[in-house]
């Protein structure tokens, strides 16, 4: 029988992402949750077997387990660590992301959960920094252009002269071409 | 002169947003650390489960911790467990529990004068207890931070003082300091144990009382310990040493510059909340005692081995420690007064003795 898996994450992007794949696997994902929806209550009414939950959420408090001291949830969960190996903690926490299970399922059963969400979390991480950088290039693409023209209109000169003038200003004080932008745009912005 | 001897200088130390990070913060904030010649990123973190599992895979160098979190990861008890260290207690108390206002005014209907007291007598709680049970309700619901805490033990101890037995009369739930306000507010949760400001926050918002402190049950217990894993300890001594020195320094001014520790603390890169709320637990307002929460002094930041046994007689005596582990030896490896005094002694601090050593 498939698991059945609680995904919860605020991000629904990854939520998604994380979705698809375990769906793709064979897994069953019965509920997406977003931070304060109480998973713990959920595991029973969902006959959940596995939650996959965002290291930073808030929730994952609930889900520690109390072991004899309380807690009367149905099904007791327990984090995913104590039997899986090192390597795959380590790489779940620095991936972002933390694992429960239904206390005694086989953990060789729930590694292939976890593993498919490590990745997921990990394409998501790296979707978002490449898009962090393209939007940096084209920012600072902007401001070479600004500056560009601040130069063509004060010096009187060509395009091409403008940006030769800016790079070798560059090279010179050991900076970034955007940074003699910067500086360009906010020498213009003072002297009006 | 201490730089050159650093293995590391750039750290992040994680915290969760509660009055008791203040040394933390304050080292950050007011020079502390930068005076030791350490960079520390401030990583605010949303849980005690996220803090615990950080610091064990490297993601962050140490952290502010319950005081039995260390404890618990050395044992092998918690889910992601390595040993830990502490040569540094944060502070002392800074605990309260806070009870909905539907469930105080049914007290106060009870019997207004009990109702009133405080620390809130537990045996007026289990008229409440037994009427609902005879009227077939749903038992109350008590939140704690965590399952290893002194909020779990303090909360367990005063429903116990009024013969309130966990499971049996009262459930009893986690919920993570930051959204112990919003659990009151929506009304299914009767009371919460939480370390401040959460307490004076809810009073404010009008949501409930605080009807007993830390003070009140357990005084002079260390409630924050700073804490590193034992190998992390090991590859970096001097630099755990400097961090330790610095702490101490901050955490002697939190306790000589109180409202300004709580102008610092509300920032929103830090608590993020009113002013007025952090620093009523601080200065001992809206009728909270002035002496709830201590920083430095007396002795405040001895991690002390007999409060470690505290804790672990606690995790023994409810089924959260495997009845063959070695309380003592763990104690002893765990909690670090030595370290400390080393600490303490290079930043002209007086040492309490060994055998002066407090029990609570």
């Amino acid at each position: 029988m498939s698991l059945r898996v609680i995904v919860v994450d605020d991000e629904r992007e990854r939520a998604a992402l994380v979705t698809q794949a375990l769906t793709a696997n064979g897994f069953q994902v019965v509920a997406v949750l977003g931070a304060g929806a109480c998973p713990a209550h959920r595991v029973t009414e969902l006959a959940a077997d596995v939650i996959i939950v965002d290291i930073d959420s808030p929730d994952r408090d609930m889900l520690e387990d109390m072991r004899r001291v309380t807690f009367d949830c149905g099904r007791p969960v327990v984090m995913f660590a104590q039997d899986g190996n090192p390597e795959t903690i380590r790489a779940a926490v620095e991936a972002g992301v933390s694992a429960y299970v239904v206390d005694g399922l086989k953990p060789e059963r729930v590694k292939p959960v976890v593993d498919v969400a490590i990745a997921r979390f990990r394409q998501f991480q790296e979707l978002r920094s490449e898009l962090g950088r393209t939007k940096a290039t084209l920012a600072e693409r902007k401001l070479v252009e600004k500056a560009k023209g601040i130069l063509m209109r004060q010096r009187g000169c060509g395009e091409e002269e403008a940006y030769r003038l800016m790079r070798k200003m560059a090279m010179d004080r050991k900076v970034r071409l955007a940074d003699i932008a910067n500086r360009i745009i906010e020498a213009a912005q003072l002297l009006g | 002169m201490a730089k050159a001897r650093l293995e590391k200088t750039r750290l992040t130390l994680g915290m969760v947003p509660l009055v008791d990070c203040a040394p933390l913060a304050i080292a950050r904030e007011r020079g502390f650390f930068a005076a030791m010649g350490l960079d520390v990123e401030i990583s605010r973190e949303s849980s005690w489960a996220s803090i615990r599992d950080k610091v064990a895979v490297g993601v962050l160098d140490g952290a502010h911790m319950l005081a039995p979190l260390p404890l618990a990861m050395s044992a092998g008890v918690s889910p992601v467990g390595v040993p830990m260290m502490t040569g540094l207690a944060l502070s002392l108390g800074g605990t309260t529990v806070t009870l909905a206002n539907a469930v105080w005014d049914r007290l106060a209907a009870i019997n207004p004068g009990a109702a009133r007291m405080r620390p809130l007598p537990a045996t007026l709680l289990r008229r409440l207890v037994e009427a609902d049970r005879e009227e077939g309700r749903e038992p109350l619901t008590f939140a704690s931070v965590h399952p290893v805490s002194s909020h779990t033990y303090d909360l367990i101890a005063w429903l116990d003082s009024g013969g309130i037995a966990v499971d049996r009369d009262v459930r009893l739930v986690v919920v993570p300091p930051p959204q112990m306000v919003a659990r009151l507010s929506a009304g299914d949760i009767a009371g919460v144990c939480v370390g401040e400001p959460w307490g004076a926050l809810a009073m404010r918002q009008g949501l409930g009382r605080v009807i007993l402190t830390s003070g009140d049950v357990s005084p002079g217990r260390v409630e924050k310990v700073f804490a590193v894993t034992r190998a992390w300890a090991e590859a970096h001594p001097e630099t755990h040493l400097a961090v330790l020195e610095a702490l101490i320094g901050a955490a002697r001014w939190c306790d000589d510059n109180r409202a300004e520790t709580a102008e610092i603390l509300a920032r929103p890169h830090l608590l993020n909340l009113p002013v007025g709320a952090v620093a009523a637990p601080l200065l001992g307002e809206d009728s909270l005692p002035g002496d709830l929460i201590r920083f430095h002094r007396p002795a405040a930041n001895v991690p002390w081995r007999s409060h470690a046994l505290w804790y672990l007689d606690r995790m023994a005596q409810y089924g959260q420690l495997p009845p063959e582990t070695d309380r003592l030896r763990l104690a002893e490896t765990v909690f670090r007064p030595d370290l400390y005094r080393l600490a303490a002694t290079r930043q002209g601090v007086d040492v309490p003795p060994d055998e002066e050593e407090p029990i609570i």
